[in-house]
């Protein structure tokens, strides 16, 4: 894709914060960033998984629980939520991979249900009530990511959010590496034809795993960016609703599209937080979302601009 | 706890009593899923919106109609729910589900996914989520039965006879009568089927609406047992989705067969470990992952 493009999300990426209110532009981001996981294994793999919240979820209250009880700093605390959420990813993809298609999608939905399970039970996630006060910590030790400037009389907590800004492009970048590299032109010949990958000799499931230890942990990378910004964690991070709403974000924006997950997340986040006062009236408006998207605008935003511009985006 | 023989054959009863609604809900999928290929997300939202027809119509339908006397017991729900969400379920498929199947699979799931969270979502604007008691409970059915080793409430005993009474009446005409031959055929090749002269689509309306009735029915069922409300329907399809990978969609008694056992070997676990009976059906699922992959009573395609 044109460089002139990135060079311009990335200048807008820096700005944001003096523009639009930075909570915000974290959240968006820690959802593009969930929604970029999920479309690797939707959008290039063609694996549906209805399950995803586990790792997001699950890496969110890891790292809580990491930064918040044990005093680790940000960095290794979000290490540890990632690497458990590819450990989670391993074992769930691992018996998901063994069911093709539909039932794919409900293996990994009853597995998320497990965590769900034990997200309420376990001794360390605080029930119902969630991981709260999770504390933003120092970088390195050395950087205070909870310091807030004042710019122009406004206050701005711009050290969390060009922390959480680098590791979206980290995330974003990995993505991308990993979608337009021979590995990824494996993937896609698998969401394509199945048979036919097997018949030429690639060892289809271990192709399959491996992205979804990649989907997984990245979706866990952006749980676990989430459980600093919000400084919470909560069963909410591990319900199926979350799965759902990966689900929507990827659709919307347009599945298999580079841009399209990014698009998607804007569109729901956005939605949610102006619709706030609607209260539970916005899981109909998601819900009538979702059917449109389905039976009119299959390829989403991204996808039929895509198809308008005839290139892929 | 001591596990005593009274106690183990008690919990079967209740676990039995959970089975009868994993056999009817599960049965419900295959029956659907064996025509259209869709896997059913709303089938829990219309199980739930069977309970609040039965609950609404007790309650409000008189007020509404002008006639504050006039309640809609449950002999009359038991039928009126299923023919209403049936009826809506044929007004899905034919607005929306059928534009899908040429697509992938999918998307019929995803479809669905959303039509469930319209339904629970707009359900849990007007009621309370911690739920709503249904009292239209009838006289006849008050009271508990002498089993032997314990007293059963009569009202489940009656729910599992005519849950099982309805499972095996869907085995019996799909199997073994002239009508099912046709749904097996069309499941089987639906283009030849049509070539026979046979009109496909609207058998494949009415399996909807037949899959979707049942589900309703087993909301009725479940009102006066457990409080009705909104979130009724999402906690038992996960559950559901689990049962289907266990027993596979590919048999209509393996779904019968498999509802029930889970039911019973979740009761069980309350005896042995009651903490892990809200997840042993999930762990069981891993567990047929790993040995027989296809399910038990599954094809591989």
């Amino acid at each position: 894709m044109n460089k002139t493009i990135w060079i311009m999300l990335i200048i807008i990426g820096l700005l944001a914060p003096f523009v639009v209110y930075p909570v915000f532009m974290m959240k968006l981001l820690c959802f593009a960033l969930f929604a970029c996981a999920f479309n690797l294994l939707l959008g290039y793999t063609g694996l549906l998984s209805f399950g995803h919240a586990a790792f997001f979820g699950s890496a969110s209250y890891i790292t809580g629980h990491l930064v918040k009880n044990s005093g680790l700093t940000p960095e290794l605390g979000i290490l540890g939520g990632t690497l458990f959420a590819a450990l989670l990813g391993y074992l769930v993809g691992s018996l998901a991979i063994r069911r093709q298609g539909i039932y794919f999608a409900m293996v990994t939905l009853a597995l998320a249900q497990i965590v769900y399970f034990v997200a309420l039970k376990a001794p360390f996630t605080g029930g119902e009530d969630g991981l709260q006060g999770i504390p933003r910590g120092k970088l390195f030790g050395l950087i205070d990511l909870g310091h807030v400037y004042t710019v122009g009389g406004n206050p701005l907590g711009l050290n969390l959010y060009y922390f959480v800004f680098a590791l979206f492009c980290l995330g974003f970048w990995i993505i991308f590496r990993t979608i337009n590299s021979p590995f990824g032109q494996v993937l896609k010949a698998i969401r394509e034809n199945e048979p036919r990958a097997v018949s030429l000799g690639y060892k289809v499931e271990r192709f399959k795993l491996t992205a979804f230890v990649i989907s997984a942990a990245l979706a866990g990378m952006a749980g676990a960016m989430k459980s600093l910004v919000f400084q919470l964690a909560s069963l909410t991070d591990v319900s199926w609703h979350t799965s759902g709403e990966v689900v929507l974000m990827t659709l919307l924006g347009g599945v298999g599209t580079v841009l399209g997950p990014l698009v998607g997340a804007f569109t729901v986040v956005t939605l949610q937080s102006e619709l706030s006062s609607v209260g539970s009236w916005i899981t109909v408006i998601i819900g009538g979302i979702f059917v449109i998207c389905v039976l009119l605008f299959r390829h989403g935003f991204v996808g039929e601009l895509a198809r308008l511009l005839k290139r892929s985006l | 706890m001591d596990i005593t023989l009274q106690t183990v054959m008690s919990q079967v009863m209740l676990g039995l009593n959970n089975g009868v609604f994993y056999a009817i809900l599960s049965l419900g999928l295959a029956v659907i899923f064996g025509l259209l290929n869709i896997v059913n997300f709303a089938h829990g939202a219309l199980y739930m919106l069977g309970a609040y027809v039965a609950l609404l119509g007790f309650t409000s339908l008189g007020p509404l109609l002008g006639m504050p006397d006039f309640h809609l017991n449950y002999w009359a729900a038991l039928i009126i729910a299923p023919l209403v969400v049936g009826a809506l379920g044929v007004v899905i498929e034919r607005t929306m589900l059928r534009r899908l199947y040429k697509f992938d699979h999918l998307y019929g799931l995803l479809l669905t996914f959303g039509l469930a969270l319209i339904i629970q979502g707009v359900f849990t604007n007007f009621f309370n989520v911690s739920g709503d008691p249904y009292e239209a409970k009838p006289e006849i059915l008050n009271g508990a039965v002498n089993l032997g080793f314990m007293m059963f409430p009569k009202y489940r005993l009656w729910v599992i006879a005519i849950s099982l009474l309805v499972c095996f009446g869907t085995w019996y005409v799909i199997e073994r009568t002239k009508l099912g031959s046709y749904l097996r055929a069309g499941t089987e090749n639906p283009e030849l089927v049509k070539a026979f002269g046979v009109n496909v689509p609207l058998m494949i309306t009415l399996t909807y609406g037949y899959g979707v009735a049942l589900a309703a029915f087993a909301g009725v069922l479940a009102a006066p047992i457990y409080s009705v409300s909104p979130v009724m329907g999402a906690e038992m399809i996960i559950t559901v989705f689990a049962v289907v990978v266990i027993g596979g969609m590919g048999s209509i008694m393996g779904s019968i067969v498999t509802g029930l056992l889970l039911g019973i070997v979740e009761g069980l676990t309350k005896v042995v470990y009651a903490p892990a009976s809200s997840t042993v059906i999930f762990l069981i699922m891993v567990v047929v992952l790993l040995v027989k992959p296809a399910g038990l009573f599954g094809r591989e395609s």
